[in-house]
């Protein structure tokens, strides 16, 4: 029996050719008569092309527009709204219209493409916004009740911006025209989103189009449908000059066209009573779908589900709407809709305890989720609900509730002593709860049917899944799932290319679902494969038997149930649970937040390869700080006006404090090994702890990102200000 | 605000129009501004002498991935902003999108390609692995030529300086305290 793998910190599969530059991503790659192509894009928010007129001789250029469509004119998605070239319509700035293409790149970026539109008056205002991509209500008990047994009720908005995914590596694609149809290699999330969307557009049938995921330079979300829009534009070019074509963004064309986190507007009115018990829950969000739908729909969904944080209340009505504005369309990154949800929530819930007087841990311990209680949506938790243990875990750890009334004091001292309001930087810490559920909402996963296959190799096995390796160690962790159950060492598994050629359809690598469901179908494809071995290695099997290809498909638990209807039942398979805590300095002179100390406690079920989740769960919380202090997407007139690194600022290693994180486990039965699921948790709670932090350092935030600037303001709105007028 | 901004790509743009408006005024032929230039070079890049003509616009980057086949080296922004490109030049660290091609002539030039000696990674790479210090890789290059630059360079103790150093190289992943983690380990052993 080899030693086993899962828990254990083995060597990354791609470990050694990403130190030693041998990794190949897409812009590393050519093709024999690979052409360059580049994307002529809307400079107006709104209106309709009049003409287009070509400033350069285009003889050599291969030049597509919506006419050279044989398929659909669509990226398919859900809703099917979004043009993949515009036709008359423009919805918003930098929407693809024309595509040219030449050998030569200096000639590319040379020609002069001019277009006259008629403008129509844009709408940037998601709250009042006349069209909704999708509304979504939950209900359970009567919210008029809840209402009437309060003693208290608190209300509030809060508002959360756009986000930019930001991979280093930005997004690219090769096309290439071979047997009748065309393969696209390139940087993407998911292989088979683009294998459909592909299909649609060209019109061809499934083995006519085959897709290969290359190394991929992140994703966050980011890759998930953007590849469908950009792998169809290689693709016509590619069609029509039958030679391979080459399309890789720069970074300023990555910032400003492809999708971003959707913004926010949450209001919260919240019943309580005297002892910090919640009665009623009432909140209403808005998100800010961009001009066309891409992913509004499921994004509105997580985000509501996850809109009362993890908290236990009889009466809870829940509202939510995305709706459309002439900006690029907003779509999927990390943690799809809940940060939004869940800051609104944490905030709300320090100013709850505020306004009754007790402190941020109190309130969170009176009405956090138990196992046996039910979610908003109805869903009965089991034993794996740990909102209790991590919040305990991490208030210990950090010995919260000591500096929490510390930081209280030195406020009040200070707002007493304006001759102390200068003396260095002010300091805060904030605590933020929340639960994360893993795999598709409701129905998801049923409807994907996912499937996973196992093939037997001579040492061992070999894993067919279209999950896709983004840095967050796919093929590592499953490799260990499959190595352990079928009983061979972690190095006799290897992993195939997410190729649609090769692999079945495991479905989209996102929704914290890779290892938890993808990983779980894996285990079972390991579990019978060990059974048809029986006492014969894989050797000696191949020799008696041939080959052996196991697939299998993906199973729901039949405890859980959904309505989609009524939005009611088993939101998801399971939850993670984390609690954060954030210590920040405001420097006086700037405004400027610095967090200095940062602790997370995260409940996942099982650790399959611990330094792995570590990495999800630090590279997480940095972005949930980046998310919470730094990164704002400036629109201008529907247009990025900061679509590059020196004016949106992402962490830095100085900007990121040291991260303290502990892992706690608590298996979910049907997860492999009782794994959860890890990647999107950990950017849920650092932006409402940081904030929370800022609260009590005596700054009144109710907005993301806290730039020098909200800050500022918001210590002056604080009446105690009078004190030292 | 009378100051234009030009980007950097916009200058390289108009200063080599520059040049090939004044050598093909002598030839007597009229050419468009952007018409290329090219100048021949001589460098070692990896330890391996190596010539080259160059359009005097491109980048050492651009040179480094087009003309030699150095994928290693990556573009993330080709502003100078994210440090994915970072090599070495001479021994110090440099980032190959913000400096031309045509001004390495006899420089010595190492990029993530020629860290490794006859099959042994260097220490940097080596604590990259057993630290876990990068997720997606694509920052991977920049971040080992800057860490193994800075174990040439002063710099103090402390996690903190090695962060104050490292501050200039962009991980989206946040793999950052893996990466500290890593030089620690690499300046320990080197």
């Amino acid at each position: 029996m080899p030693s086993r793998s899962v828990g254990r910190s083995v060597v990354r599969k791609e470990g050694r050719g990403k130190v030693t530059g041998a990794a190949r991503y897409i812009d590393d790659l050519t093709f024999p008569g690979l052409i360059h192509a580049r994307t002529i894009r809307s400079t107006i928010p709104a209106g309709e092309i009049v003409d287009v007129a070509f400033g350069f001789d285009t003889s050599g250029f291969t030049l597509v527009d919506y006419r050279d469509i044989p398929g659909r004119n669509i990226v398919a998605l859900i809703d099917d709204d979004q043009p993949c070239l515009a036709e008359r319509l423009v919805r918003h700035v930098a929407e693809p219209i024309l595509l040219l293409a030449h050998a030569d790149r200096e000639a590319l970026l040379a020609a002069d493409v001019r277009i006259r539109y008629r403008e129509a008056v844009p709408t940037y205002d998601a709250t009042t916004s006349p069209i909704a991509f999708k509304t979504i209500a939950i209900d359970k008990g009567r919210i008029d009740q809840g209402f009437r047994e309060a003693d208290v009720i608190v209300e509030g908005e809060y508002r959360t911006g756009h986000q930019e995914q930001l991979y280093i590596e930005p997004n690219g694609v090769i096309a290439v025209p071979e047997h009748g149809g065309v393969t696209v290699y390139g940087s993407m999330q998911c292989p088979y989103y683009v294998h459909r969307a592909l299909k649609v557009l060209l019109d061809l049938p499934d083995d006519k189009v085959r897709v290969v995921q290359t190394e991929t330079g992140g994703g966050f979300g980011g890759k998930e449908e953007y590849p469908s829009m950009i792998a169809g534009h290689a693709a016509l070019v590619a069609i029509k000059a039958q030679r391979p074509v080459k399309l890789v963004y720069d970074r300023v064309e990555d910032m400003l066209a492809t999708t971003k986190r959707h913004p926010a507007v949450i209001r919260h009115r919240t019943g309580v009573k005297r002892d910090g018990t919640l009665t009623a829950i009432d909140i209403d969000a808005v998100i800010d779908g961009g001009a066309y739908a891409t992913l509004s729909a499921v994004v509105l969904s997580r985000g509501v589900i996850h809109a009362t944080g993890p908290y236990r209340c009889d009466h809870i009505r829940i509202r939510g709407r995305a709706t459309m504005t002439n900006t690029p369309p907003n779509g999927a990154f990390r943690g799809f809709g809940a940060p939004q949800t869940q800051f609104a929530a944490e905030v709300h819930m320090d100013r709850i305890a505020e306004a009754l007087g007790i402190d941020p841990v109190r309130i969170r311990e009176i009405n956090a989720l138990r196992p046996g209680d039910r979610t908003a949506t109805g869903q009965r938790l089991g034993r794996d609900c740990s909102a209790l243990a991590v919040l305990r875990e991490t208030v210990k750890r950090t010995d919260f509730k000591r500096k929490w009334r510390a930081y209280a004091r030195l406020k009040a001292s200070r707002c007493l002593k304006a001759s102390r309001y200068k003396e260095g930087g002010s300091r805060g810490i904030g605590l933020s709860l929340f639960f994360h559920g893993a795999g598709f909402t409701g129905g998801g996963e049923v409807k994907l049917a996912s499937k996973a296959s196992l093939a037997l190799t001579d040492r061992g096995a070999r894993i067919l899944v279209a999950s896709t390796e983004i840095g967050q160690g796919t093929r590592t962790m499953h490799a260990q799932i499959v190595a352990d159950t079928l009983g061979v060492p972690y190095d006799c598994v290897d992993v195939n290319a997410a190729d649609t050629g090769q692999v079945p359809d495991s479905g989209p690598t996102v929704a914290s679902r890779t290892c938890m469901v993808v990983g779980r179908i894996l285990q079972r494809c390991a579990e019978d494969m060990r059974e048809r071995l029986g006492r014969l290695t894989p050797r000696e099997y191949l020799k008696r038997h041939g080959p052996l290809v196991i697939t299998r498909e993906y199973e729901r638990p039949t405890d859980m149930a959904w309505d989609d209807n009524s939005y009611r039942g088993d939101a998801y398979g399971t939850y993670g649970w984390a609690c954060d805590v954030a210590e920040i300095e405001v420097d006086r002179e700037t405004w400027e937040v610095k967090p200095i100390a940062f602790t997370t406690v995260h409940e996942i079920g099982k650790a399959i390869h611990p330094v792995l989740a570590l990495g999800q769960i630090e590279g997480g919380s940095a972005q949930g700080l980046g998310y919470a202090l730094l990164e704002e997407v400036v629109m201008r007139d529907g247009r990025m006006a900061n679509a590059q690194l020196t004016n949106y600022i992402i962490p830095t290693t100085l900007d990121t404090p040291p991260i303290d994180v502990v892992i706690l486990e608590n298996p979910y039965k049907h997860g492999p090994f009782g794994a959860k699921g890890v990647g999107e948790m950990p950017i849920d709670g650092p932006a409402p702890a940081a904030i929370n932090a800022l609260r009590n350092a005596g700054f009144d935030l109710r907005e993301i990102p806290a730039t020098p600037e909200r800050v500022m303001v918001s210590e002056k709105q604080e009446p105690r200000h009078a004190l030292h007028a | 605000m009378s100051i234009t901004p030009i980007d950097r790509l916009e200058f390289i743009r108009i200063t080599a129009a520059a040049t090939s408006v004044r050598k093909d005024t002598k030839s007597g032929v009229s050419v468009a501004p952007s018409a290329s230039v090219t100048r021949a070079l001589a460098l070692r890049v990896n330890g391996e002498a190596v010539r080259l003509d160059v359009d005097t616009r491109v980048t050492l980057l651009d040179a480094l991935r087009e003309q030699l086949q150095l994928f290693g080296t990556k573009k993330g922004c080709d502003h100078g902003q994210c440090g994915a490109c970072t090599v070495h030049v001479n021994g110090r660290r440099v980032l190959s999108c913000l400096t031309l091609a045509v001004m390495h002539d006899d420089d010595d030039i190492i990029t993530v390609e020629g860290l490794e000696r006859n099959g042994v990674l260097h220490p940097v790479q080596e604590a990259f692995i057993e630290h876990d210090a990068f997720q997606c890789g694509y920052c991977t290059a920049g971040q080992i030529m800057s860490a193994a630059a800075l174990l040439n360079e002063p710099c103090g103790p402390s996690d903190d300086d090695v962060r104050e150093q490292m501050s200039g190289n962009l991980c989206r992943c946040g793999a950052y305290p893996n990466i500290v983690a890593a030089i620690q380990s690499a300046r320990g052993r080197a």
